[in-house]
């Protein structure tokens, strides 16, 4: 066989690769995977960072203070007993000169201690914001990937699905559904998550369908890869930052629909305890014990602003369009 | 187009369709309707249940039931509504007509406040971005998006509906907090504005005094209980709006639109000025649309006459102006009335229900009174999804700032305000067209929240005791209402998705 002249060509592209990769090296750059370039981008983002320290402390304290089930906390009063009034009823908590007191945040109109109320309410909203979290990012990814991915008959099954959910609204759907869940926190958590994932389906079938052409995918497709397999490891890792971001939004969505029910009567139940149903209860306590109305409410409103914060931080770290120093 | 706007309304009805099935199901299925008279002692108790069952037709299996409901909203489209009877045996569709006026004139409302509020912030905070401004907006946004609905209502009905009912009795201002409120809004002003320091501190230092002036002036004529804006400033206003329309739409080399906008508004004061008598005195709801009809339609012709080679931007820009000069004219109407008003009722901002009951007086006394109902529940849904508006527009504005044709059209050296107007606004504005009617479906959700707290006979209103009381003819009567107007929202959002963005038709 006579000498490929090709063979010089691709050799002398050869050492002009080596050149560039050796120019690469000289300039001492360090080189970061995807995943380092995002969790790099998220701690030094200030209002993420911030928000997701006083997110962990109020996660903690909430949990902590009273103790969880059979678990006893810190805190030496509990949120069932009525105890001798003190002040009033009025919040011991001081700033300066700094004092806890006996009930640092009050008491409620029949003696029992406001903080460990709170508290509770607090544990049983933040545990239904991130099990719906968790159960409608599920949901809408499995579904938007499986739409987007498979086409035809079945996306236009899921899709249309996806628009049945989207035309009654989320809170009135859920009011349904709550009301049949009846005061058990479990199923009401599972209720609201069945009908938040619409908005992240849209979004992930919305990606999955500009993923599933590239070359990547079709690499994968002609060595006989599983379509599952496919979605889970090829195409899904890449629209991480869709699901991600939303997975943030959904909390705080959802931990504003459990508040809105709670209020509404079709969410959380009396002898059980959550922040809305807290606002709800004091709600006319504006005038006579205005604190029994403010706690609860601005903690809801804490919990809501420090979860969309870090999403913020989550969106500019995902964004490739974002510089690194 | 006509195809696709057909085949996107046929998949919305089947939905509608569907939608209505499930709800249904889901509400019959979701208590026992008669849990409350198990429970009583009442001497007639049997009878009850029975006229319960009779009424609520609890014998008759589901589907009949569904059907039967069905086939009574079927005829709605030829005008023959029949949308059944409540648990008492009360006529939905009467309750209906009632409920649905004041829910979706709060939603429209806060809509369309919550649009023009959110876009403007948004467009601001975008081509100010990383100021003061846009980390103060961007903010203020995440609070209002992180606040529960019902908390907050309950804060502004006790707080700024009661201080400010306190403070109208005497609408007074004290001297310190003049000064402190324009020193306030010339900052907010100054910081939207930008520009060197310099420029910063003139423009601060002219904003303080104007509004320093004006509260001051309005302090000691006590203008907030006797508003009025008078003909040569409703003249003057109308025709700073005029000039705002042109530079928005084509700027003021464009003699065509220039002189559409002029007639259009020229004649419109002229005709306001010899009508205001006649509104004042004798006014009626008929009236009132026949004037706006007639500034739209003067508005059309003098964009057609005038238009030339540019009749559509013509057309446009003298309907937006007729538009915004009917609401100036509106408003001048309801703030020479306000005294008139404030003389009946003494605390003006009302925090319950959607009109006073049995409240008879002139017709714009009438008029502000719906008005002064719509204040609260229309300021808690705009914040609400305003921090939303804002959100989408920055960053889509954002992303066409960044495009290629921005820089072109900078190169070229066209100035800075018309890169914004001309070439990135509009199609900042393209991506926002979708978010509305995604937005709509969760102010309903927003509406029902609101119309409790502030205790409306809403279309909330009826789902939630519909609901409570495990009866689903008013749960579908609200799903009816609601998820039409939903699917209208989709089909005017698909319009100006088309209009915005042409290449879409083709």
């Amino acid at each position: 066989m006579s000498q490929d002249p090709n063979n010089l060509i691709s050799e002398r592209e050869e050492d002009l690769q080596f050149s560039i990769e050796d120019d690469v090296q000289g300039t001492n750059t360090k080189s970061y995977s995807q995943g380092q370039l995002v969790r790099r981008r998220f701690f030094r983002h200030k209002g993420a960072m911030i928000a997701l320290a006083m997110l962990i402390l109020i996660v903690l304290v909430s949990f902590t203070s009273i103790g969880v089930g059979p678990l006893p906390g810190w805190w030496d009063k509990n949120y069932l007993d009525p105890y001798p009034s003190v002040n009033g009823g009025q919040p011991t908590l001081q700033l300066w000169p700094f004092q806890i007191g006996e009930h640092p945040l009050g008491q409620n109109t029949i003696g029992k201690d406001y903080f460990a109320l709170v508290m509770k309410g607090a544990q049983q909203s933040l545990f239904i914001a991130f099990a719906v979290g968790l159960l409608a990012t599920f949901l809408g990814t499995a579904i938007g990937a499986i739409a987007g991915y498979v086409r035809g008959f079945t996306e236009a099954i899921l899709m249309r699905m996806t628009d049945l959910f989207i035309i009654i609204p989320t809170l009135v759907l859920a009011a349904v559904l709550g009301r049949m869940a009846g005061s058990s926190i479990v199923l009401l958590a599972l209720v609201l998550g069945l009908v938040s994932w619409t908005g992240l389906a849209r979004l992930v079938r919305g990606e999955v369908l500009s993923l599933r052409e590239r070359e990547f995918v079709a690499a994968a497709r002609a060595v006989g890869t599983p379509t599952p397999r496919i979605i889970v490891r090829h195409i899904l890792p890449n629209a991480l930052g869709t699901i991600v971001v939303n997975a943030t939004l959904l909390i705080s969505a959802a931990i504003l629909l459990e508040t809105g029910l709670s209020f509404l009567g079709f969410g959380v139940k009396a002898p059980n305890t959550s922040l809305g149903l807290l606002v709800s209860e004091y709600q006319n306590a504006l005038t006579t014990r205005p604190w029994l109305f403010w706690w609860p409410g601005m903690l809801i409103l804490a919990i809501a602003l420090c979860v969309n914060f870090i999403g913020d931080g989550l969106r500019d770290a995902f964004d490739p369009r974002q510089q690194m120093d | 187009m006509i195809r696709y706007v057909a085949k996107r309304l046929g998949i919305s009805l089947l939905i509608l369709l569907l939608g209505s099935l499930l709800l249904f199901v889901l509400v019959i299925n979701s208590g026992d309707p008669l849990e409350d008279l198990r429970e009583s002692n009442a001497p007639n108790r049997e009878n009850l249940i029975s006229q319960r069952i009779a009424y609520m037709r609890l014998d008759d299996p589901w589907y009949e039931r569904y059907l039967t409901w069905l086939k009574g909203a079927a005829g709605c489209i030829v005008g023959q509504c029949d949308l059944g009877v409540d648990r008492k045996g009360q006529n939905v569709g009467a309750m209906v007509a009632n409920a649905a006026g004041s829910t979706l004139r709060l939603v429209v409302l806060a809509t369309v406040f919550a649009i023009v509020i959110g876009v403007t912030l948004g467009i601001i905070t975008a081509i100010r971005q990383y100021s003061g401004f846009d980390y103060a907006v961007t903010f203020m946004a995440f609070v209002f998006f992180s606040l529960p609905v019902f908390w907050f209502a309950v804060l502004l009905k006790h707080y700024a509906a009661i201080e400010f009912n306190n403070w109208i009795v005497d609408a007074q201002i004290s001297p310190p907090t003049i000064v402190i409120a324009s020193a306030v809004l010339a900052f907010i002003l100054v910081a939207a504005l930008g520009g060197d320091w310099k420029r910063r501190l003139i423009s601060f230092a002219v904003a303080f005094l104007v509004f320093g002036g004006a509260l001051f002036y309005f302090d000691a004529v006590t203008w907030f209980r006797r508003p009025s804006i008078g003909l040569p400033i409703f003249a003057i206003v109308a025709l700073a709006i005029a000039a705002l329309v042109i530079a928005m739409s084509t700027g003021f080399g464009n003699k065509a639109v220039r002189n559409a906008v002029a007639t259009t508004s020229v004649v419109g004061i002229v005709a306001y000025g010899l009508l205001r008598g006649t509104l004042m005195t004798n006014p009626s709801t008929g009236l009132l649309a026949l004037c706006l009809l007639a500034a739209i339609a003067t508005a059309l012709i003098s964009g057609f006459l005038w238009g030339g080679f540019s009749r559509r931007q013509a057309i446009g820009a003298s309907f937006v102006w007729a538009i915004l000069g009917s609401l100036l004219a509106l408003a001048d109407l309801v703030l020479s009335n306000w005294a008139s008003y404030l003389k009946t009722q003494r605390r003006p901002i009302p925090t319950v229900g959607s009109e006073t009951p049995n409240y008879d007086s002139t017709y714009w006394n009438h008029f502000i009174d719906g008005a002064t109902h719509l204040v609260l529940p229309t300021i808690v849904l705009t914040l609400i999804s305003v921090a939303a508006y804002t959100r989408y527009t920055r960053a889509s504005m954002l992303d066409v700032l960044n495009q290629d044709y921005i820089r072109t059209a900078r190169s070229k050296g066209i100035s800075e305000r018309k890169v914004i107007t001309k070439h990135a606004f509009r199609n900042s504005l393209i991506p926002l067209a979708t978010i509305v009617a995604f937005d709509f479906a969760g102010l309903i959700g927003g509406a029902v929240i609101t119309e409790t707290v502030f205790g409306w006979q809403g279309m909330g209103n009826m789902f939630n005791v519909g609901l409570n009381q495990v009866d689903p003819m008013p749960v579908m009567a609200f799903f009816l209402v609601t998820g039409t107007a939903a699917v209208v929202m989709n089909m005017v959002a698909d319009l100006a998705y088309a209009f915005l963005d042409p290449r879409i038709t083709r």
